[in-house]
């Protein structure tokens, strides 16, 4: 997906203030960014001016760019900064159970001493598939409306996993995270939409 | 190696897709995963949900948003 020229090309060009440059990482990157400062910040006017007031500090900063992340990593970082800054003001950081919880429901397993402990009552009921891969609108309204839900950095870290398709690494960098943290977020964020979808579909079923 | 219980394989299957379990849990999942349709099924659903946020559309910044900071660029001193 990304096809942007290098780093190294990409920021020479940006320094010599070559508007389609500019316009090329724009146009590229402040989808993505919206979504990431949404994770942030409670309502799409302030993602909105996350991602202005971090696109003037890209301006104001290129020539100061050293290299020693991507450039997207920088870009990003910035707007992980701004947007942490509005959104403390915002909402209260709510206190994450990030670990150790189980996942699924443990009472979806057998306990001990029915015929098969910890394993599966009723396996998860078939899905589904989307036809063609293109979600029906209330899909994605369940999708965004499940992301909100999230604690702050399982959302952060599923947006930028699976929605924008970020690499792991390039994730721990930007949030200054272990790997085996990063899978944890992941995980849980994941388990969570899983079974927002599952209960949607049982319903629909059912219904 | 104990048989891996579905309750264990539900919160190993991102590590799994990730390639971050050891050779002989990755073993004990596969092992797993070949004799249980509700834990391939699992497996299957948080693909699918990778999936399904993978295909969400973006926003895109507003028009004038857009114009203003391609100005702003412009008309920075170098």
């Amino acid at each position: 997906m990304d096809d942007l020229p290098v780093d190294k090309v990409l920021v020479r060009r940006l320094c010599d203030r070559d508007e389609s440059a500019f316009a090329l990482v724009l146009d590229r990157w402040s989808g993505g960014m919206l979504r990431l400062a949404r994770s942030y910040v409670s309502t799409e006017a302030s993602a909105a001016e996350v991602v202005q007031e971090t696109w003037l500090a890209v301006i104001e900063g290129i020539d100061r760019f050293e290299g020693r992340s991507s450039l997207r990593t920088w870009v990003y970082r910035i707007l992980t900064n701004t947007a942490q800054r509005r959104g403390s003001r915002e909402h209260q950081m709510v206190p994450s159970d990030e670990l150790g919880q189980p996942t699924v429901d443990p009472q979806r397993f057998q306990s001990e001493g029915q015929p098969f402990p910890g394993h599966w009552w009723e396996p998860p009921p078939v899905w589904p598939e989307p036809e063609g891969g293109v979600l029906t609108d209330e899909v994605r309204g369940l999708l965004v409306a499940a992301l909100e839900e999230l604690p702050e950095r399982q959302r952060v870290v599923i947006a930028l996993r699976d929605a924008e398709g970020w690499p792991a690494d390039e994730v721990c960098e930007l949030l200054d995270i272990t790997a085996a943290n990063q899978r944890v977020l992941l995980h849980r964020a994941r388990a969570f939409v899983r079974a927002k979808l599952e209960t949607y579909y049982t319903q629909e079923e059912t219904s | 190696m104990n048989e891996l219980e579905c309750r264990q394989f539900v919160e190993q299957v991102t590590a799994y897709l990730e390639r971050a379990l050891t050779p002989a849990e990755e073993q004990a999942f596969v092992d797993h995963l070949t004799e249980c349709d509700g834990c391939e099924r699992y497996l299957d659903q948080v693909r699918q949900t990778a999936r399904a946020l993978d295909a969400l559309p973006t926003d895109a910044l507003s028009p004038e948003s857009r114009t203003a900071l391609l100005n702003t660029f412009r008309d920075r001193p170098s």
